[in-house]
């Protein structure tokens, strides 16, 4: 058994248009590091340089999202299956600045109720 | 160009006015390869921002797979500027992951009237095309929800991409 990768649109140009993949790792980590190896460059697209998942994909493990289960050294199975998406994220403002302003708020336990109807 | 229902579009004005001053955004999905928004789906700013949106990861890939399961595909990914114009910032392009995407953008900086633009952004390049309002085009049942709120009584298409 191996473990299945659902690869995004924007990516399949590195599956050869492939949907979905197959792969094999203990870790997010390596089984990103067993896909390059077939699908060279997919790795630099999920990973930046400093070794950390990239801002813009989410990645999930079955129904997970990998930042809650420890990011790149989430543990996997054979049989698990993997789900990559672009993030969906923008705003008027600068990215750097949103995220700063959001650790604040959250820092400070401020949370804007929502507003329904 | 994006040539999308009229009803879609007043219920993505109406999530915009909502939602005001925070960002809101969300998806028209359609049939996978049809180039037709169908289906409106709002979603939640997990940022609940005034100058930042973001889809909560877990909603989305619901969302996503639910389109998957229907074999459709996002034809549009919107959100709103509540300050500034409709046009995609920088931010706006660094995250744009959805290459056959059109990026529609709904400006509510003006109480009265709304600012209704579309790009397509493909590798961090941004190309406005012309949005055309199509008033019976789509079966209105398969709008899955239709926002509560008012209509604009002008909307102000601007089109300025050729």
């Amino acid at each position: 058994m191996a473990i299945e990768v659902r690869i995004p649109t924007i990516l399949r140009s590195y599956t050869g248009g492939a949907k979905v993949v197959e792969g094999s790792g203990d870790t997010l980590n390596d089984l990103l590091t067993d896909l390059d190896s077939r699908h060279a460059g997919l790795r630099g697209r999920l990973v930046t340089e400093a070794g950390a998942l990239h801002r813009f994909v989410n990645v999930y493990v079955n129904d997970e999202d990998v930042r809650f289960l420890g990011a790149l050294d989430a543990k996997l199975s054979d049989g698990d299956s993997v789900t990559i998406l672009p993030a969906v994220a923008g705003g008027a403002f600068g990215f750097a600045a949103a995220a700063a302003i959001a650790q604040h708020n959250t820092a400070a336990g401020r949370r804007t109720p929502v507003t329904v109807g | 160009m994006l040539s999308i229902d009229r009803s879609i579009v007043d219920a993505i004005v109406a999530h915009a006015r909502r939602d005001h001053p925070d960002e809101a955004c969300g998806v028209v999905a359609g049939p996978v390869g049809s180039d037709q928004p169908t289906r409106h789906i709002p979603m939640d700013n997990a940022a609940r921002s005034m100058t930042f949106y973001e889809f909560d990861s877990m909603e989305q890939l619901r969302v996503w797979r639910e389109m998957d399961d229907r074999d459709e595909e996002p034809i549009v990914i919107y959100h709103s500027h509540t300050a500034t114009e409709a046009y995609p910032s920088r931010t706006d392009v660094s995250f744009a992951g959805e290459p056959g995407a059109h990026y529609l953008l709904v400006s509510t900086r003006e109480p009265d009237t709304e600012e209704i633009r579309s790009f397509r952004i493909v590798d961090g390049v941004v190309t406005e095309e012309p949005v055309r309002i199509l008033d019976a085009g789509v079966d209105p049942h398969a709008v899955q929800s239709y926002m509560f709120g008012q209509s604009p009584a002008t909307v102000d298409y601007e089109c300025s991409g050729r």
